[in-house]
């Protein structure tokens, strides 16, 4: 006879709230998982997207992720010539923020060059982009539609929304669209008109928008990359990345303080899950004193009690970690950033949540242990 | 069952409790020796505080005496200190207890009341439900087998607690004040029950009491006072001990 199913059976309103309860605070810790897997994932990801073999970058930056980089365009044309190189596409990368039916609109906006690397992967609707100007593809996490028109720019021109990615966002969360290099150049260097009236007036000349910030290069799988790196770093203005220090980059420095704060965060809360799940193991354990001591001086063995205790807090654990997780998952796609639940984090946070049930219920085992079969004797409370 | 012709159930040989030491020494049990044969009721009887539940909890080998020798159903469990010996074990095996209130345990319904204690002596769960059934049966409280504790009248609650008081067919019963919550006429019959188990299972049965009117229920009465023991009285004799304010 399993005592610990009889007496979840016998109370089973009572250990459902507290499962639900408990539910919820698994979640957050699983939602903690998620966030901190997503804001590494996503800054992954806005490297990976490019699909890059090397970054050619301004010399003596590591651009254009985690600091600025300024090139001239042509550098595209010299790249392209090295031995080696397959494939090179300019691009440029700025933040820029809009408003549209009266709400702020954020985005990190890549500019291309149409046909050449750089541009967006993979389409989850509509089409690339076929047009010089005003068209773009943007990430769906911007809430923007197919057909959709976005005034961007101090000019104010509109853009078409002709495509739609999917996962496609920075580290920082804002969705990333695409456009052309030369649309993007000029979103990036055009002042407003009394900017651009003054700067006239002093006499200085206007500033050159034929500037990129990064060239991606693909480079042919014959010859080592390293090979291509040299020959492109002998051009003393500029440097090269590989895709996994651009990573490195992103993960290790970029959003190291993010990563460390949410690991921390997440460290608390295991800590806090483990005393809450200790004090409701102690306190349906002092609810059970009486039954305890009975069990006791019928002759029941101290495992028949370590059993009972145990199996009540795994349930507990059990039931609570996948009222959790269906929560989280149900809910995944309403929160503002992306989560990222992978399923060895789920397994591993079952783990956690299994050997946090029985550290905490050491606890309510020894109250139980040190019940006094005497106490059965004691007057019916 | 006569004393002559069978060893004691329980002995008892100059048993003594106390509690503290010094100043504060309080003496619970003070020398105190009995025999209760199998096939005996007896009562044990005393104004609160003369150490009957303290003599009961020895009994049960939940409370260590403080000296003297303790025999049970011919193992001696203690002699000046616990012989080694599993007392859980011991009391799963050969005591089976009711206590003043049913202490049912309330999770689980009147024949698993029963039948954990089965469990526990290692009946199989076919085996030992149907000992349970038999047993709230033989107590006629079958009917009532798949009710929870709170959903039994007092009676039924005190008749399922006696059933798994003799799952594991005890030889010795103690018994704390079975009646205190049941009304004169039940408690009478929980008597006469008690008296029907002493002499079917041939067990001893030792109840402590403060019910005047059961007297005539038990074959022997110890009574207590001051931790001592002041009267051994036989059945037959017990109708003087009744004695009106007492």
């Amino acid at each position: 006879m399993n005592l610990a199913y009889r007496d979840i059976k016998h109370n089973l309103l009572r250990f459902v709230l507290t499962c639900f309860g408990l539910s919820l605070l698994l979640g957050v810790v699983i939602t903690i998982t998620g966030v901190y897997r997503g804001l590494i994932d996503d800054a992954l990801r806005q490297v990976r997207a490019a699909n890059a073999d090397l970054w050619v970058v301004q010399a003596g930056t590591n651009g254009p992720f985690a600091e600025a980089s300024r090139i001239p365009r042509d550098t595209r044309e010299l790249v392209a010539r090295v031995y080696g190189v397959e494939r090179a596409g300019a691009v440029t990368y700025q933040s820029v923020q809009t408003e549209l039916n009266g709400k702020p609109l954020r985005f990190f906006l890549i500019g291309f060059e149409l046909g050449r690397p750089g541009g967006p992967s993979k389409l989850i609707a509509g089409r690339e982009i076929m047009r010089s100007h005003y068209e773009m593809v943007v990430d769906r996490s911007a809430g923007l539609s197919l057909g959709q028109e976005v005034p961007l720019g101090t000019h104010g021109h509109k853009f078409t929304v002709v495509g739609l990615t999917r996962d496609n966002v920075t580290n920082s969360g804002d969705p990333v669209a695409y456009m052309t290099l030369l649309d993007a150049q000029a979103l990036q260097f055009e002042l407003a008109p009394p900017a651009e009236r003054r700067e006239v007036a002093r006499g200085g000349a206007l500033q050159t928008t034929n500037q990129i910030n990064a060239v991606i290069t693909k480079v042919s799988g014959y010859v080592p990359l390293k090979e291509v790196a040299a020959a492109l770093t002998r051009w003393k203005h500029l440097t090269t990345l590989t895709e996994e220090q651009q990573e490195n980059l992103l993960t290790k420095e970029v959003i190291e303080k993010s990563r460390r704060q949410q690991l921390m965060i997440l460290v608390l809360l295991v800590i806090v899950s483990a005393v809450i799940i200790g004090l409701i193991i102690y306190t349906l354990t002092m609810d059970k004193v009486r039954s305890i001591a009975t069990l006791k001086f019928v002759g029941a063995p101290d495992r028949t009690i370590v059993g009972l205790i145990v199996q009540q807090a795994l349930s507990m654990g059990i039931v609570s970690f996948v009222i959790g997780l269906l929560l989280i998952l149900g809910f995944q796609g309403h929160f503002p950033r992306r989560l990222v639940i992978l399923p060895e984090d789920v397994a591993v946070v079952f783990a956690i949540t299994l050997v946090v049930c029985v550290a905490a219920s050491t606890l309510g085992i020894r109250l139980a242990l040190k019940i006094d079969p005497a106490e059965a004797l004691a007057a019916a409370g | 069952m006569t004393e002559g012709n069978t060893q004691p159930a329980v002995r008892i040989d100059h048993l003594s409790k106390h509690f503290g030491s010094g100043s504060s020494r309080v003496d619970a049990l003070r020398d105190i020796s009995m025999e209760v044969f199998p096939g005996q009721v007896v009562g044990l009887m005393g104004p609160s505080g003369s150490g009957k539940t303290t003599l009961l909890n020895c009994i049960a080998c939940i409370m260590a005496p403080s000296s003297g020798r303790l025999t049970l159903d011919g193992e001696v469990v203690y002699d000046d200190r616990w012989l080694p010996t599993d007392l859980r074990r011991l009391r799963l095996d050969k005591i089976g207890f009711i206590f003043q209130y049913p202490n049912l345990l309330p999770f689980l319904d009147a024949t698993d009341n029963v039948v954990v204690v089965l469990g526990l002596a290692g009946y199989s769960a076919a085996a030992g439900r149907s000992r349970a059934i038999d047993l709230l049966s033989y107590l006629e409280v079958a009917n009532r087998k798949d009710a929870m504790p709170a959903q039994l009248s007092g009676g039924e609650a005190q008749r399922v607690a006696i059933a798994r008081a003799l799952a594991n067919r005890p030889r010795i019963i103690l018994a704390d004040e079975p009646t205190a919550p049941l009304d004169s006429q039940r408690a009478r019959i929980v008597m006469n029950l008690l008296r029907k188990i002493a002499i079917d299972q041939t067990a001893a049965i030792i109840c402590v009491t403060h019910d005047e009117m059961i007297l005539d229920r038990f074959d022997h009465i110890f009574r207590l006072r001051d931790g001592q023991l002041e009267i051994s009285t036989n059945r037959g004799d017990t109708r003087k001990l009744a004695s009106p304010g007492m």
